[in-house]
């Protein structure tokens, strides 16, 4: 079945089943292979993009259910000035070990920012939380979070 | 043994090869499966390269290092990232020699060619120190053909001229060349004598040392196919391969029918593998299926239905297991693997007798990336293939073997990958889809779902210690004994099973007796991230706390006062053959007790109710690592992990720091992570857990600020990708009890032990 839905901007039609996830068909019939899979099951995190600027698990969300929805992928948050400082503070702290988890961080990382410009650390465990990273990058994504807000990298929380 | 004291010397210009050295060397080369350390360079170039620089070919100055006419260095790396980070670290050091501005480097993937670059892997933390030396002198060969290049171009002696950020100088004549303009020339020249070829004093050192981000980190982050996953080949078919749950069983038939007539489904069959390869990664029995897309494949996959054999292993359970090794615990040992002194008149004349007994559980690696590979068995019998392995010259080796190919018909692409923690040293998978595209003739992407991935990994294996420590009248430790209950397959211990002989205390103390019982195991074990103290480390460390307060000690004190004052113990003889560890150096062990110490300000900190600090210490990878856990304890007996202080000793030189703290306080988190959440549960034959669900991983909020201090000591270089890992685990084991007087022997936590 025939399905036109937005990415990054463009309206793209794609034919496939019904309950296709979002996730394949941003792999492999759009060939946006930023997007990863993890699990499958919306556990992990490694899926996320964004609807309408609102973080979503792409691995179970059926073609079906995007309709109008503004997709956003890592190859489209250049787009938005919070995820270039986003993206800017990933890379100038050197964030990812492997690096497969991290566009679903980046995503993540981005929604936080949109919506809370300072967050605070309890903000950002909230935010990323549902984000798994396998090389357990957690202390500098969390400083990288703080440098794209412009707020002081240094961990203080409890010691 | 002996080619590699002849191609890889002392790592110092001018220092003979100290016979710690050599022994070092011949260590990783054993622990490496037995390397080809070439580190030749060849006039010519031989290999086919994905070259940046179609119009003009760059100069290619041996293995490593091409050179176009504008300046641009290339630099192949020659091992598998999966993200600690050997494709910008090990480029560095040719640049740092080389004499280069990083600026002006661009790294590619080297091609898997075993005459150009021996053995290709990533594991065992062993890049770093194999390869740290042989990086400076390929980058300081490249840089003497320069010099002689442009020696010969202004007909001066060598003596008068020096080279400066890619740029050759004859200050008398105020003469320049630019590497590219040189490039030509120097190609031509013979290569310099690797042994003797004038290397950079460190103080010189204008890259190595400094941060320097991952070279892919922007391709990443604009989505670039890099990963084994994200590869594609023109006509390529998608494919899943379901295997037994009780493994190496056969396959006796299936609903092949039912699956063809599915969406999408294109074929559908048996293979049939070699069980006897079940153990050791080879091909087994399974049901491909092959779709035109994967989700097709996968959705197919839910109707499968297989007959497979019935195997004695079936019955085989982790709680089976559990009741086997605490029937054992206190029984004789079948083996005893070291018994040093009079360890039963050292009991009989003890003041106090400790006693306890540890488990830890089976782990999968869950990389994130699952499982995969692209094949594709071309019609004139040669096949091509993109692997996320960190082992692709054995994946190599692997298909030409299976498939009964010649290797030089088999290509292997490096891609990068999603993560490897050690599963991908095995290469189960690469061979799998090999097999399937030689079966269809055509390219396919073999994708494992989670579940597969977790139920066919090369676990590491559960383990159970039964410890006694004897004490004299002072609280000195000076007996101890350890009955280890692990598992075999066969007459062998299972892969990272073993008992290494000197796990601390061993050695430390007079009396000692290591013993071992061997339980039957029908799973697959392997190198998970730290192999074997990952888990040991846990139950040593924990229970040398144990000994420190049952002889009124401070757990630092008690260390401090087992190592003894500073000095090198020789290795003894491993019963791994062929597995040669390095000797212990005291003072490395002291150095980085009492630098965490100091900076976690052991025993000095006022602490509230239900709060404590834990230490532990390893050895491992030839890294020494001492780590302090802040910790408190809620009333439902949740832990909180306030923070962790590490120090570390790998050496003289930390190579690049942007990797180097990330891989420390990454696997430090891994550690605490695997000790919150993770332990297989294995019932009838099979691995009953398929996803994050209750395999979990470390979650931001969990994870506590990391502080890592290196301890800089005059010694060889070595990798960070695992020795922090374990000590982190014996860490919180110990706060916990200092916070709870509580004593958790078994992995992972449970709560429920440290309600108040």
């Amino acid at each position: 079945m025939a399905y036109t839905i937005t990415v990054n901007g463009a309206r793209r039609t794609v034919d496939v089943d019904a309950e296709t996830p979002l996730l394949w068909v941003l792999r492999d019939e759009l060939g946006l292979k930023g997007t990863k899979f993890g699990c499958g099951m919306s556990f992990c995190g490694a899926c996320t993009v964004h609807l309408n600027g609102k973080p979503t698990r792409s691995c179970i969300t059926p073609i079906s259910n995007v309709g109008d929805a503004v997709i956003t992928t890592i190859e489209g948050i250049d787009a938005s000035e919070v995820g270039r400082r986003v993206k800017a503070a990933w890379l100038a702290l050197d964030v990812m070990q492997c690096g497969y988890c991290q566009s679903g961080q980046v995503l993540a990382a981005t929604a936080l920012l949109t919506r809370t410009p300072r967050p605070t650390d309890s903000d950002i465990d909230q935010a990323m939380s549902g984000n798994l990273c396998r090389c357990a990058t957690y202390t500098r994504i969390r400083a990288a979070i703080k440098q794209a807000a412009g707020l002081p990298t240094t961990d203080t929380r409890e010691v | 043994m002996a080619r590699t004291s002849r191609v890889l010397p002392g790592s110092e210009p001018g220092t003979p090869l100290d016979s710690s050295r050599r022994a070092f060397l011949s260590a990783s080369l054993a622990a490496g499966g037995g390397l080809l350390l070439t580190v030749g360079v060849p006039a010519i170039a031989q290999a086919s390269l994905e070259s940046s620089h179609a119009l003009e070919p760059p100069m290619r100055l041996g293995a490593y290092i091409l050179i176009a006419r504008d300046g641009l260095v290339t630099i192949m790396a020659r091992s598998p990232d999966m993200g600690q980070g050997m494709k910008t670290t090990l480029p560095m050091i040719i640049a740092d020699e080389l004499d280069v501005p990083w600026t002006s480097v661009h790294v590619e993937t080297a091609p898997v060619n075993p005459a150009l670059y021996g053995m290709q892997f990533s594991y065992g933390s062993l890049n770093t120190p194999l390869q740290y030396d042989p990086m400076r002198r390929a980058g300081a060969a490249g840089r003497q053909m320069m010099l002689t290049a442009a020696t010969r171009l202004w007909h001066v002696p060598a003596s008068e001229c020096e080279t400066d950020q890619g740029v050759v100088h004859h200050r008398a004549s105020r003469r320049r060349a630019g590497y590219g303009e040189l490039a030509g020339r120097a190609a031509r020249l013979p290569a310099p004598d690797l042994l003797t070829v004038p290397l950079k004093d460190p103080k010189d050192y204008k890259i190595i040392g400094h941060f320097t981000p991952q070279v892919d980190g922007p391709r990443v982050l604009a989505g670039e196919p890099l990963f084994g996953i994200d590869q594609s080949v023109p006509g390529m078919l998608y494919a899943v391969y379901e295997k037994a749950p009780v493994f190496g069983s056969r396959a006796l038939s299936a609903n092949l029918d039912v699956i063809k007539a599915q969406p999408g489904v294109r074929d559908a069959f048996i293979i049939h593998g070699n069980a006897a390869e079940t153990m050791s990664a080879g091909l087994v029995d399974g049901v491909a299926i092959v779709a035109e897309r994967w989700y097709q494949a996968n959705r197919a996959l839910e109707l499968l239905q297989v007959r497979w054999e019935q195997r004695e292993v079936s019955q085989q359970a982790t709680t089976v297991f559990d009741r086997q090794a605490a029937s054992l615990a206190d029984k004789a040992p079948r083996e005893i693997l070291r018994h040093d002194g009079e360890v039963d008149q050292a009991f009989d004349s003890a003041a106090k007798i400790v006693e306890a007994s540890y488990a830890y559980p089976f782990l999968a690696h869950a990389t994130l990336e699952p499982m995969n590979c692209t094949a594709w068995a071309k019609p004139d019998g040669s096949v091509e293939i993109w692997a996320p392995s960190q082992a692709p010259t054995a994946a190599l080796m692997l298909v030409a073997r299976t498939l009964k190919l010649d290797p030089a018909k088999v290509t292997v692409h490096m891609t990068r990958v999603g993560g490897g923690f050690g599963r991908r040293g095995d290469n189960d998978y690469v061979v799998e889809a090999a097999a399937i595209s030689q079966r269809i003739g055509k390219p396919v992407k073999l994708l494992w779902n989670r579940r597969q991935d977790i139920q066919h990994d090369f676990y590491r294996p559960a383990g159970y210690n039964h410890f006694r420590g004897a004490l004299d009248a002072k609280g000195t430790l000076v007996g101890f004994t350890d009955h280890f209950v692990t598992f075999r397959h066969g007459a062998e211990v299972a892969r990272c099973a073993e008992l290494p002989l000197d796990m601390f205390p061993a050695g430390f103390v007079p009396h000692l007796q290591f013993g071992q019982t061997m339980i039957e195991l029908g799973a697959p074990t392997g190198h998970w991230r730290d192999p074997n103290y990952n888990g040991l480390a846990f139950a040593f460390e924990s229970f040398i706390d144990e000994i420190a307060h049952a002889g009124g000690r401070d757990p630092l004190a008690l260390r401090l006062e087992l190592y003894g004052s500073p000095r090198v113990i020789p290795a003894s003889p491993s019963h791994r053959p062929g597995l040669h560890i390095p000797p212990f150096d005291t003072g490395r062990a002291r150095g980085v007790l009492q630098l965490v110490a100091e900076k976690a300000g052991w025993g000095k900190r006022q602490l509230p109710p239900r709060t404590g600090m834990g230490l532990a210490f390893c050895y491992s990878h030839f890294g020494y690592v001492a780590e302090v856990i802040k910790a408190s304890v809620n009333e439902r007996g949740l832990p909180h992990i306030h923070k962790v202080w590490a120090a570390v000793d790998v050496g003289r030189q930390i190579i690049n720091p942007a990797g180097a703290y990330n891989q420390a306080q990454g696997a430090i988190l891994d550690g605490l992570g695997s000790a919150l959440h993770q332990g297989l549960t294995i019932k009838d034959g099979a691995v009953v857990d398929t996803n994050f669900d209750t395999f979990g991983l470390l979650r931001m909020r969990e994870a506590p600020p990391v502080e890592v201090h290196f301890r800089i000591t005059d010694n060889p270089p070595t990798g960070l990708g695992e020795p922090t890992l374990a000590p982190a685990m014996p860490a919180l084991i110990n706060a916990l009890f200092a916070a709870t007087g509580k004593r958790i022997r078994r992995l992972p936590i449970d709560p429920e032990l440290l309600r108040s």
